[in-house]
């Protein structure tokens, strides 16, 4: 057992870990902070809805379909000169976290465009018929009614995100992907590859639960 | 008050047009119940919903309180909004929100109430629709008449003049449906409140609304106070919803004529005639023999009415007929 793991720099391990954090949390608020608009609008302006607009619908579906079937891994590449714009660095948490926030908030939006939808129509004409502005519906009925499934959107993009980090190793974000990439592929440390293997797949069993515990609580049907 | 003045909706469905609703008068006056009856797609949900105009008339003035309506300003026509109260068949209730906070969501979109304010306003609404104990739980731990009593103690909450219901028993068991009916009619009587009602059962219209108007396929077909339709429709549809209400059949009601020899007469009392001993009394002074073949004795709102088939044999029918028409009873010959 103690051969098995004679590779292994604990230390090492730890801070790949808090890089994968890291670049997890950020992209994910970036994500979210991006994406929730995106998706209002996705579905304000989506067919028989309160603002229909044919036109505008079809070409902001179109950018959102042409980035979600990019690879991510194309995505990564292609994103750098812009990555360097804003962040100073391709490179790194930081560097990371541009195409990780790119990648993610159509699909998230994408997400949330559906959540909305599973929201009865019957309520936001009874809060119309209140004599809400647009403003109100959104923020005091569309988004609370769907607020189960906008966690349960955050939840499945946030795993996503967790792959996308892996694969943004490649292009030196750092993190678990990293390591394992790096030591358990290139250099056959296979034990660098279980221990991060089986941490990735730890932070994965913790957000699906952690959402699914939300979604539980927030559902009141 | 409500007055549609020629107002006529048609939706656009693709390149057809389709119209829900011909160009259409309609009178309706302050603390009146004013029931709209109609089959699925006779166009009532639309009339109704040009009223607070989720939808928009394609031609036409809708006044309400002498305003005109259909030229409202966007924020005006919020500010009308929420001098509307509606509910709905299916409630339509935010299920994320505690009831208190139902009742609560109106006052809060207007902005105009401190939240001290709200609370006791609310207390005081659910107190009036006797839902006090169930304030703090989510709808759906509801059954649908609480739920109900939740849309009105809601629609009410901004103290509107006018309550719209689109079909707000249908989805409920009679016994319920009695209740929330009877609510209904206590806060039209409390508050002046003008209700328009939207149901398909004749029996809801009979319970508790002044006027009607009965719909049929995008036309208003008959239109008057309750008794006057109830007792003596002139449409087929408006008689076709009579029947049904009454449980009554046609065709048995003619087999049975057949049976019987002599006139046939139908009588209709209202009010305290309903209970005055007449036939007797007509049949004694008359020599005429009668045998009852059909009737009820119920409530119109809350004038009680009866209606009597008989056949009459022997005597001096007309002057028995006379008699019962001088002493205010509808008289129809239904055989000579
Ligand atoms: N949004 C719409 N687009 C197109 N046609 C519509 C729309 N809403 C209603 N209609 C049509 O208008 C007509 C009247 O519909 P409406 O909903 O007013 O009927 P209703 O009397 O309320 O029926 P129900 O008892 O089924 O509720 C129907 O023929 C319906 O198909
Ligand atoms: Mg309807």
């Amino acid at each position: 057992m103690n051969h098995f793991f004679s590779n292994i720099d604990w230390f090492d391990i730890w801070m790949a870990t808090l890089d994968t954090l890291m670049m997890l949390g950020g992209s994910i608020i970036f994500t979210v902070l991006l994406g929730l608009p995106l998706g209002v609008l996705l579905f304000l302006t989506g067919p028989k809805q309160m603002y229909e607009q044919k036109g505008f619908y079809a070409a902001l579906s179109l950018v959102v379909n042409v980035l979600r079937s990019l690879p991510f891994i194309i995505l990564l590449i292609v994103m750098i000169p812009f990555t360097l714009m804003i962040t100073g660095t391709s490179l790194g948490v930081a560097g990371a976290i541009p195409p990780l926030v790119a990648g993610a908030t159509p699909f998230f939006a994408r997400l949330v465009e559906t959540a909305l939808r599973e929201v009865d129509k019957g309520i936001i004409e009874a809060t119309q018929a209140m004599g809400a502005s647009t403003k109100q519906i959104i923020f005091s009925a569309l988004l609370p009614e769907a607020r189960p499934g906008i966690i349960a959107a955050i939840t499945v993009t946030a795993i996503t995100l967790v792959s996308y980090t892996a694969m943004a190793g490649v292009v030196g974000a750092g993190g678990l992907g990293d390591l394992a990439i790096r030591y358990g592929y290139q250099r056959f440390q296979t034990d660098v590859m279980v221990v991060t293997v089986v941490l990735l797949l730890i932070l994965v069993q913790i957000l699906q639960s952690l959402g699914d515990r939300l979604v539980v609580h927030y559902s009141r049907k | 008050m409500i007055e549609f003045q020629r107002v006529h909706k048609a939706y656009k469905v693709g390149q057809r047009e389709i119209t829900a609703l011909e160009p259409c008068d309609l009178q309706i006056e302050q603390g009146q119940i004013y029931g709209l009856i109609g089959h699925s797609g006779a166009g009532k949900s639309t009339l109704l919903r040009l009223i607070n105009r989720l939808e928009e008339p394609s031609a036409g003035s809708i006044l309400v309180d002498g305003e005109d309506v259909t030229a409202l300003s966007p924020k005006g026509l919020r500010q009308f909004r929420q001098k509307l109260g509606m509910i709905f068949q299916h409630f339509n209730l935010l299920s994320s929100k505690t009831v208190a906070d139902n009742v609560a969501m109106p006052l809060k979109l207007a902005g105009q109430m401190s939240s001290n304010q709200i609370s006791s306003r609310v207390a005081m609404l659910l107190d009036r629709v006797g839902l006090t104990d169930h304030a703090n739980k989510y709808p759906a731990q509801l059954s649908g008449g609480q739920k109900q009593r939740v849309g009105i103690a809601r629609a009410l909450a901004t103290s509107p003049k006018i309550l719209l219901c689109d079909e707000a028993t249908s989805a409920l068991d009679p016994q319920t449906t009695a209740q929330v009916l009877q609510l209904l009619n206590e806060l039209n009587r409390e508050l002046n409140l003008t209700i328009v009602l939207i149901t398909h059962e004749m029996d809801v219209i009979r319970r508790i609304c002044d006027q009607v108007a009965v719909l049929d396929k995008g036309k208003i077909v008959e239109q008057g106070p309750v008794a006057e339709v109830f007792l003596h429709p002139k449409h087929p549809t408006t008689q076709r919803f009579v029947y049904e209400a009454e449980q009554l059949d046609e065709d048995d009601i003619n087999s049975d004529f057949e049976r019987v020899s002599g006139r046939i007469i139908r009588l209709t009392f209202q009010g305290d005639a309903t209970y005055a001993p007449l036939l007797g009394h007509v049949a004694r002074e008359t020599g005429v023999d009668y045998s009852i073949l059909g009737g009820r004795i119920d409530h119109i709102r809350d004038t009680p009415y009866g209606q009597l088939t008989l056949s009459l044999v022997g005597g001096d029918a007309d002057a028995a007929i006379a008699q019962l028409k001088s002493a205010q009873v509808t008289v129809e010959v239904l055989r000579g």
